[in-house]
This record gives C-alpha cells, structure tokens and sequence, in this order.
C-alpha cells in the first residue's frame, strides 16, 4: 500500500516531500485547531480547561515513552518515576536556586535525562522481559528515594510548587496556564516530528525492527537505545515539570506504579510507534473516566438502578468499564487510534469506490 | 567473462578458521578479492559460506586468522563501523526494517554519512539536518531509479512482494556508498525474469558503480555468467579458487559441488575412507 495523496497533489521539491502533515488539508486543519485551542479559555470552564492541560502534560509524557517503547522498540515501566522526578525537580529549582518558573522546566527535563541516561546505561544492555524488570527497579528506587529525600521532595508532606510566571506574567488560573501547556505541547510533539524524519530518529526504529542489519548500516545499538532512554526521561521531565506547577503541589505517593502503567496504557491505545497516537492515547484515557462518570451519574436513581439494586456497586462499574473499555480496545484495535484515524480518513477519502 | 581489474586486493582473507565450540564452520580459508572483481563464493549446503561472509561483515570473529580490507587488519573492527570503512552487505534471509517506508529505509543506508543528530535533527529548520536530509535524499533517488522502485517508494517495506524487498535491501546497501559490498544469495526465490533483473543490477553496480561485489550465490548459471573469480568451499574448506570456466573444470569441485563420482584420489591424510572405490561386497 503507497501512501494516498489526493489527485492533483504533486511535490516538485524534495523539501515539499517531507513535510510532517503530508497534505495541504491536513496543515489546514491543524492550523485551526491550534487556533480553537488558543480560544478554548474564552469558551470553556476551568473544568474543562483543567481536562486539557492534564491531557496536554499527559501527552508530552506519553511522547516520550513511546518514543522509547513505539519507536525503539524498548520497554519501560518506571515512567511514571522519572515524571515525578521531572516535577520535584522543578519545584526544588525555583525554591532552592530561584530560578524562574519558567527556566525550571526545561531544566527540569535536563535533570530528569541525566537521570534517565543513569537508568538508561544499563538498560542499553537488556531487553524484552530482564528491561521490563531493570525499568521497574529504577521505578521503586525513585520513588523511594522521593520519601527518603525531604530536601529535594519534602518528603512525606509534599513540596507546594509556585504557579508559573514570566517578566511579571502569572499563570496560576486554568485560563492562562493553559496557553504554557498548549505552547510546550506544540514544541515538543514538533520536536519529536522532526527527530522521526532525520538520522537519529531512523535509527531508532532501525534498532526495533532489525537490530542485526542496523549494526551492519554502522548504528551503534547501545547509543541509540541510551539515547532513547534519555530523550523519554527528558520528555517524562517536561510533562512532570508541567503538571507540578499547575497542581501547585507535589505529593511523593502520586508517581506510583499504577501512574506508570497508565503511561503505557496510553502509548499503546494510541498506537505505538506513532507522533500524533501519542496525544489520542493521552486524551483517551484522560476523558474516558469522565465518560464513564458521566454514564454512571446517568445510571444513578434511574429505572435500571432501582430494578437491579445497584446502589453503591455503580462505582465499581465505573472502574469495570474503564478496564473493559481498554481490553476491548485492545482486541479490536491492537494497532492503536492512530491507526483508527487513518482508517476512517482513508474510507472517506475513497467513498463510496472503496476498491 | 574475462577483464579482471588487477588493481591489488580490496579484501584478503588469511587462513581464516572458525570454530563453535566442536563444529567447525571454517578451515583455514585464504583468498583475495581484487578491486573491481565480482567475486563468487559457492559451495554446497553448510559449507560455510555465510559464515565467511559474516566475517567479512563483522557479525562473527575468525578464532584463527584474519581478514584485511584495501591493506589494513579489520579483524577486531565491530562490525558497526564497518560501514564507515566501506563494507555493505545484504541478507540471506530479508532483513529490512519492516515498519519503515522503503525510502526511510534507504536513507538509514546514509547513516554513517549523515551527521546532523538528533539535536539539529529535532530543530529541522535551524542547524542544517533539512538541507542535509534533501542532499542525501537527492542521491538517494539516484539509487532509487537505478534499481527501478520508484512506485514503492512511499511503501512499507513489509508489505512489498519477496523480489521488490530483495532489491529494496540492495537499495539500503548501495546507499552506504560502499567499496566492497556483500550479497549473500541475491537471487534465492526469485523467478527467472527476476533473477536476470538482479543480474543486470549486479553487473551495473560493479561496472558503472565501481563497487566491488562478493556474492554467494546458489544458482550456477548466474554464478559462471557474472562473475570474474570463484572460490569454492566444502566442509568449510577451499578446494579451488580461480576463474568460472577453471573451477568448474576442476574435478575436486565436480565431485563435491555436483555431486558426480570422484575419479580422482584425494590425499591419503585428508580422508581415507572417503577415497575407497565403491565396491560390492
């Protein structure tokens, strides 16, 4: 199957043929959304303002785990570990050096890489089930070192995070700090794109589908899959940098490891090995408790509930669904919403001659 | 054919063995691959063919002996800087990256040429990895018209027939600008049309490309048609080395590559029984 362009599409350039959204339609409709993004706060509750930047965040993470798991080919369940390192960090940078908050999030990626190439090294080592292993021992030693570690986290009371602020500009309402997530969302879903269409990014998914031939093209294996590593921990970092100055507090016990598996649980709904799979999947498991919730308060004191005596059991529905809702997905679509996506975009495309 | 260009040995192989623990794969195995030769290993089953070449390419160490490239001992060298020094090889069996579309695939081919990483590589617009990437794309395309693939361009390399995928993986070792380049069976399950496809490329690539080529290959007809020299390996031994019309001739070969009786008397140390006349009891 070639890639579909629509009639009359012709690349005469090289640089037109590499462009992140293949067709003129597609970066006219990203173009728009980021433009009824940017008008979501005058539209939307701080609810619903608070639903997008927790998917905003969640999705830069998200990126950075699939890049080491979709693209690499790598596993890893400690994400959730080096998120709440990105955060602490964060928080511990404004209030012990004073740098702005703004500064302290991309420094806070750069300290959670430094501390992802350390877990990486080893795990450049190791993989399949002995990296899934390494990866949760570097998930239990973060989070112990956060409750052993007062200084750099408060320990068990937590650490109180200052809201955001550049030059005199505070974000500490949804309404604003919303605009600092949709921006770090921007940059680095881009950033991500254009590592995918250059040397690095190719050789990381060489090092997936055939590590053997990669190594005779002069890839070397141990590199990349640290490199990985470090560019997950860097994108953990942001998105736990992030998340840290919207809630404004710190909790050690939040990073477990349930966080991380939740991490996964959105890489692959999503889809592995995909850019924009990464926000769907982050979205995705976002707003399907919201759905559910929704679903249960429907269910609640209505005809269904009172001839089933359901009562109290409606919130251990709630969590059922949930778990059903990603089995399913799982049985009916194990290649992701992306992949969805692209499905129900060829089909339109080709309606009603879809032979 | 002859016209062999004597121009000193790109690739020496020097009493090279190999062993696996008891097994071994390869016995004291010496020849020399000149510049600009197309150059044949044949032999049957379990030779040790791929075996030789994986030495060539890095994948395995010789236990005894070595192998030196335009000159310099590479023996030691990992084999991931082999594509620097200027050796490519293909599979046997198909080893593409499966996901990635054929163009992405030849483009890793570029790897060790291309030097903006993943720093530049994220910043696209700035640091030069789009000018970089459109320079090599352009003479990747060059590849890409030799090897007639324009209409899978954009494909996944999974997804394409068996021939397409074994020139696809031709494509992605051209791409490394390679001096030497290594095809282990180029033709295995291909028709006829596609075999002489195949052919027509090996002898452009060594001719108008300049690139030497060490091929296996099982099928004979190609093998006495394109290539300059042979060598010939059973039991992970050579028993001859020289020009096609020479090796086949040679009765040793005959017997062991062929299959026909041997009428000649192999030496009395090497392996007495296999000497005796079959004879009735």
């Amino acid at each position: 199957m070639t890639a579909m362009t629509p009639a009359g599409d012709f690349r005469s350039t090289y640089r037109e043929d590499m462009t992140i959204f293949p067709t003129r339609m597609s970066r006219y409709a990203l173009w728009l959304g980021i433009a009824l993004l940017c008008l979501a706060p005058l539209m939307l509750g701080r609810y619903e303002l608070g639903l997008l930047i927790t998917i905003g965040f969640s999705a830069i993470a998200a990126l950075g785990l699939n890049i080491l798991v979709g693209f690499t080919g790598q596993i890893s369940i400690g994400h959730a570990a080096f998120f709440g390192f990105g955060a602490f960090a964060s928080a511990w940078l404004h209030e012990y050096a004073h740098i702005p908050v703004a500064f302290c999030i991309p420094l806070a990626g750069l300290m959670t890489t430094a501390v992802g190439l350390v877990f990486g090294l080893p795990a450049a080592r190791l993989k399949g089930l002995y990296l899934a292993i390494a990866t949760l021992a570097a998930q239990f030693i973060l989070e112990d070192f956060f409750a052993r570690a007062p200084w750099f986290t408060g320990g068990v009371a937590g650490r109180i995070t200052e809201p955001f602020a550049l030059f005199g500009w505070r974000a500490d309402r949804e309404e604003s700090y919303f605009y600092v997530v949709l921006a770090w969302v921007v940059v680095m879903f881009l950033m991500a794109s254009n590592l995918m269409r250059t040397r690095d990014g190719r050789a990381l998914v060489a090092v997936r589908d055939h590590y053997l031939s990669a190594e005779m093209m002069g890839i070397n294996l141990a590199y990349y899959r640290t490199l990985s590593f470090g560019i997950a921990s860097f994108y953990a970092g942001i998105g736990g940098a992030l998340y840290a100055h919207y809630l404004l507090f710190v909790s050690v016990e939040a990073f477990n490891i349930l966080f991380s598996i939740q991490f996964l649980g959105m890489v692959i709904i999503g889809g592995l090995g995909s850019v924009m799979g990464s926000l769907m999947g982050a979205a995705f498991m976002t707003l399907l408790p919201e759905v559910v919730q929704a679903g249960a308060d429907l269910l609640a004191g209505s005809p269904v509930d009172r001839a089933l005596r359901l009562g109290a059991s409606i919130s251990f529905l709630r969590e059922m669904a949930i778990g059903a809702a990603i089995i399913l997905f799982l049985i009916f679509e194990p290649d992701g919403l992306a992949r969805r996506w692209r499905l129900i975009r060829a089909y339109w495309k080709l309606y009603p001659y879809s032979h | 054919m002859a016209g062999e260009a004597e121009d000193g040995p790109v690739l020496e192989a020097v009493g090279v063995s190999l062993r696996f623990g008891g097994v071994r794969a390869l016995t004291d195995v010496s020849f020399r691959v000149n510049r600009g030769e197309v150059f044949s290993i044949i032999g049957p089953n379990g030779a040790g063919k791929t075996s030789m070449v994986n030495c060539v390419s890095g994948r395995y160490r010789p236990t005894e002996g070595g192998i030196r490239f335009e000159g310099r001992d590479i023996t030691r060298v990992p084999t991931r800087k082999r594509a620097a020094i200027g050796i490519g090889r293909t599979f046997q069996n198909l080893a593409l990256f499966g996901h990635m579309t054929v163009l992405e695939n030849i483009m890793v081919g570029r790897h060790h040429l291309l030097r903006r990483g993943f720093g530049p590589g994220m910043l696209w617009w700035i640091g030069g990895a789009r000018r970089e990437e459109i320079a090599h794309r352009r003479e990747v395309e060059e590849i890409i018209d030799f090897l007639e693939i324009q209409h899978v361009r954009k494909a996944v390399a999974g997804q394409l027939s068996y021939g397409l995928r074994k020139r696809v993986e031709l494509a992605r070792a051209m791409a490394l600008k390679p001096k030497l380049i290594l095809l282990d069976e180029p033709m295995a399950g291909m028709n006829l049309e596609e075999k002489e496809d195949m052919a027509r490329f090996i002898i452009d690539l060594n001719e108008e490309w300049g690139m030497t080529v060490l091929m296996i290959e099982h099928d004979m007809g190609v093998v006495m048609d394109i290539s300059h020299r042979v060598v010939v390996l059973d039991f992970g031994r050579k028993i001859a080395e020289g020009r096609p019309e020479e090796v086949m001739a040679d009765p040793h070969v005959r017997r062991a590559y062929l299959g026909e009786a041997d009428e000649v008397v192999q030496e009395p140390d090497e392996a007495p029984a296999e000497t005796m006349e079959p004879t009735a009891p």
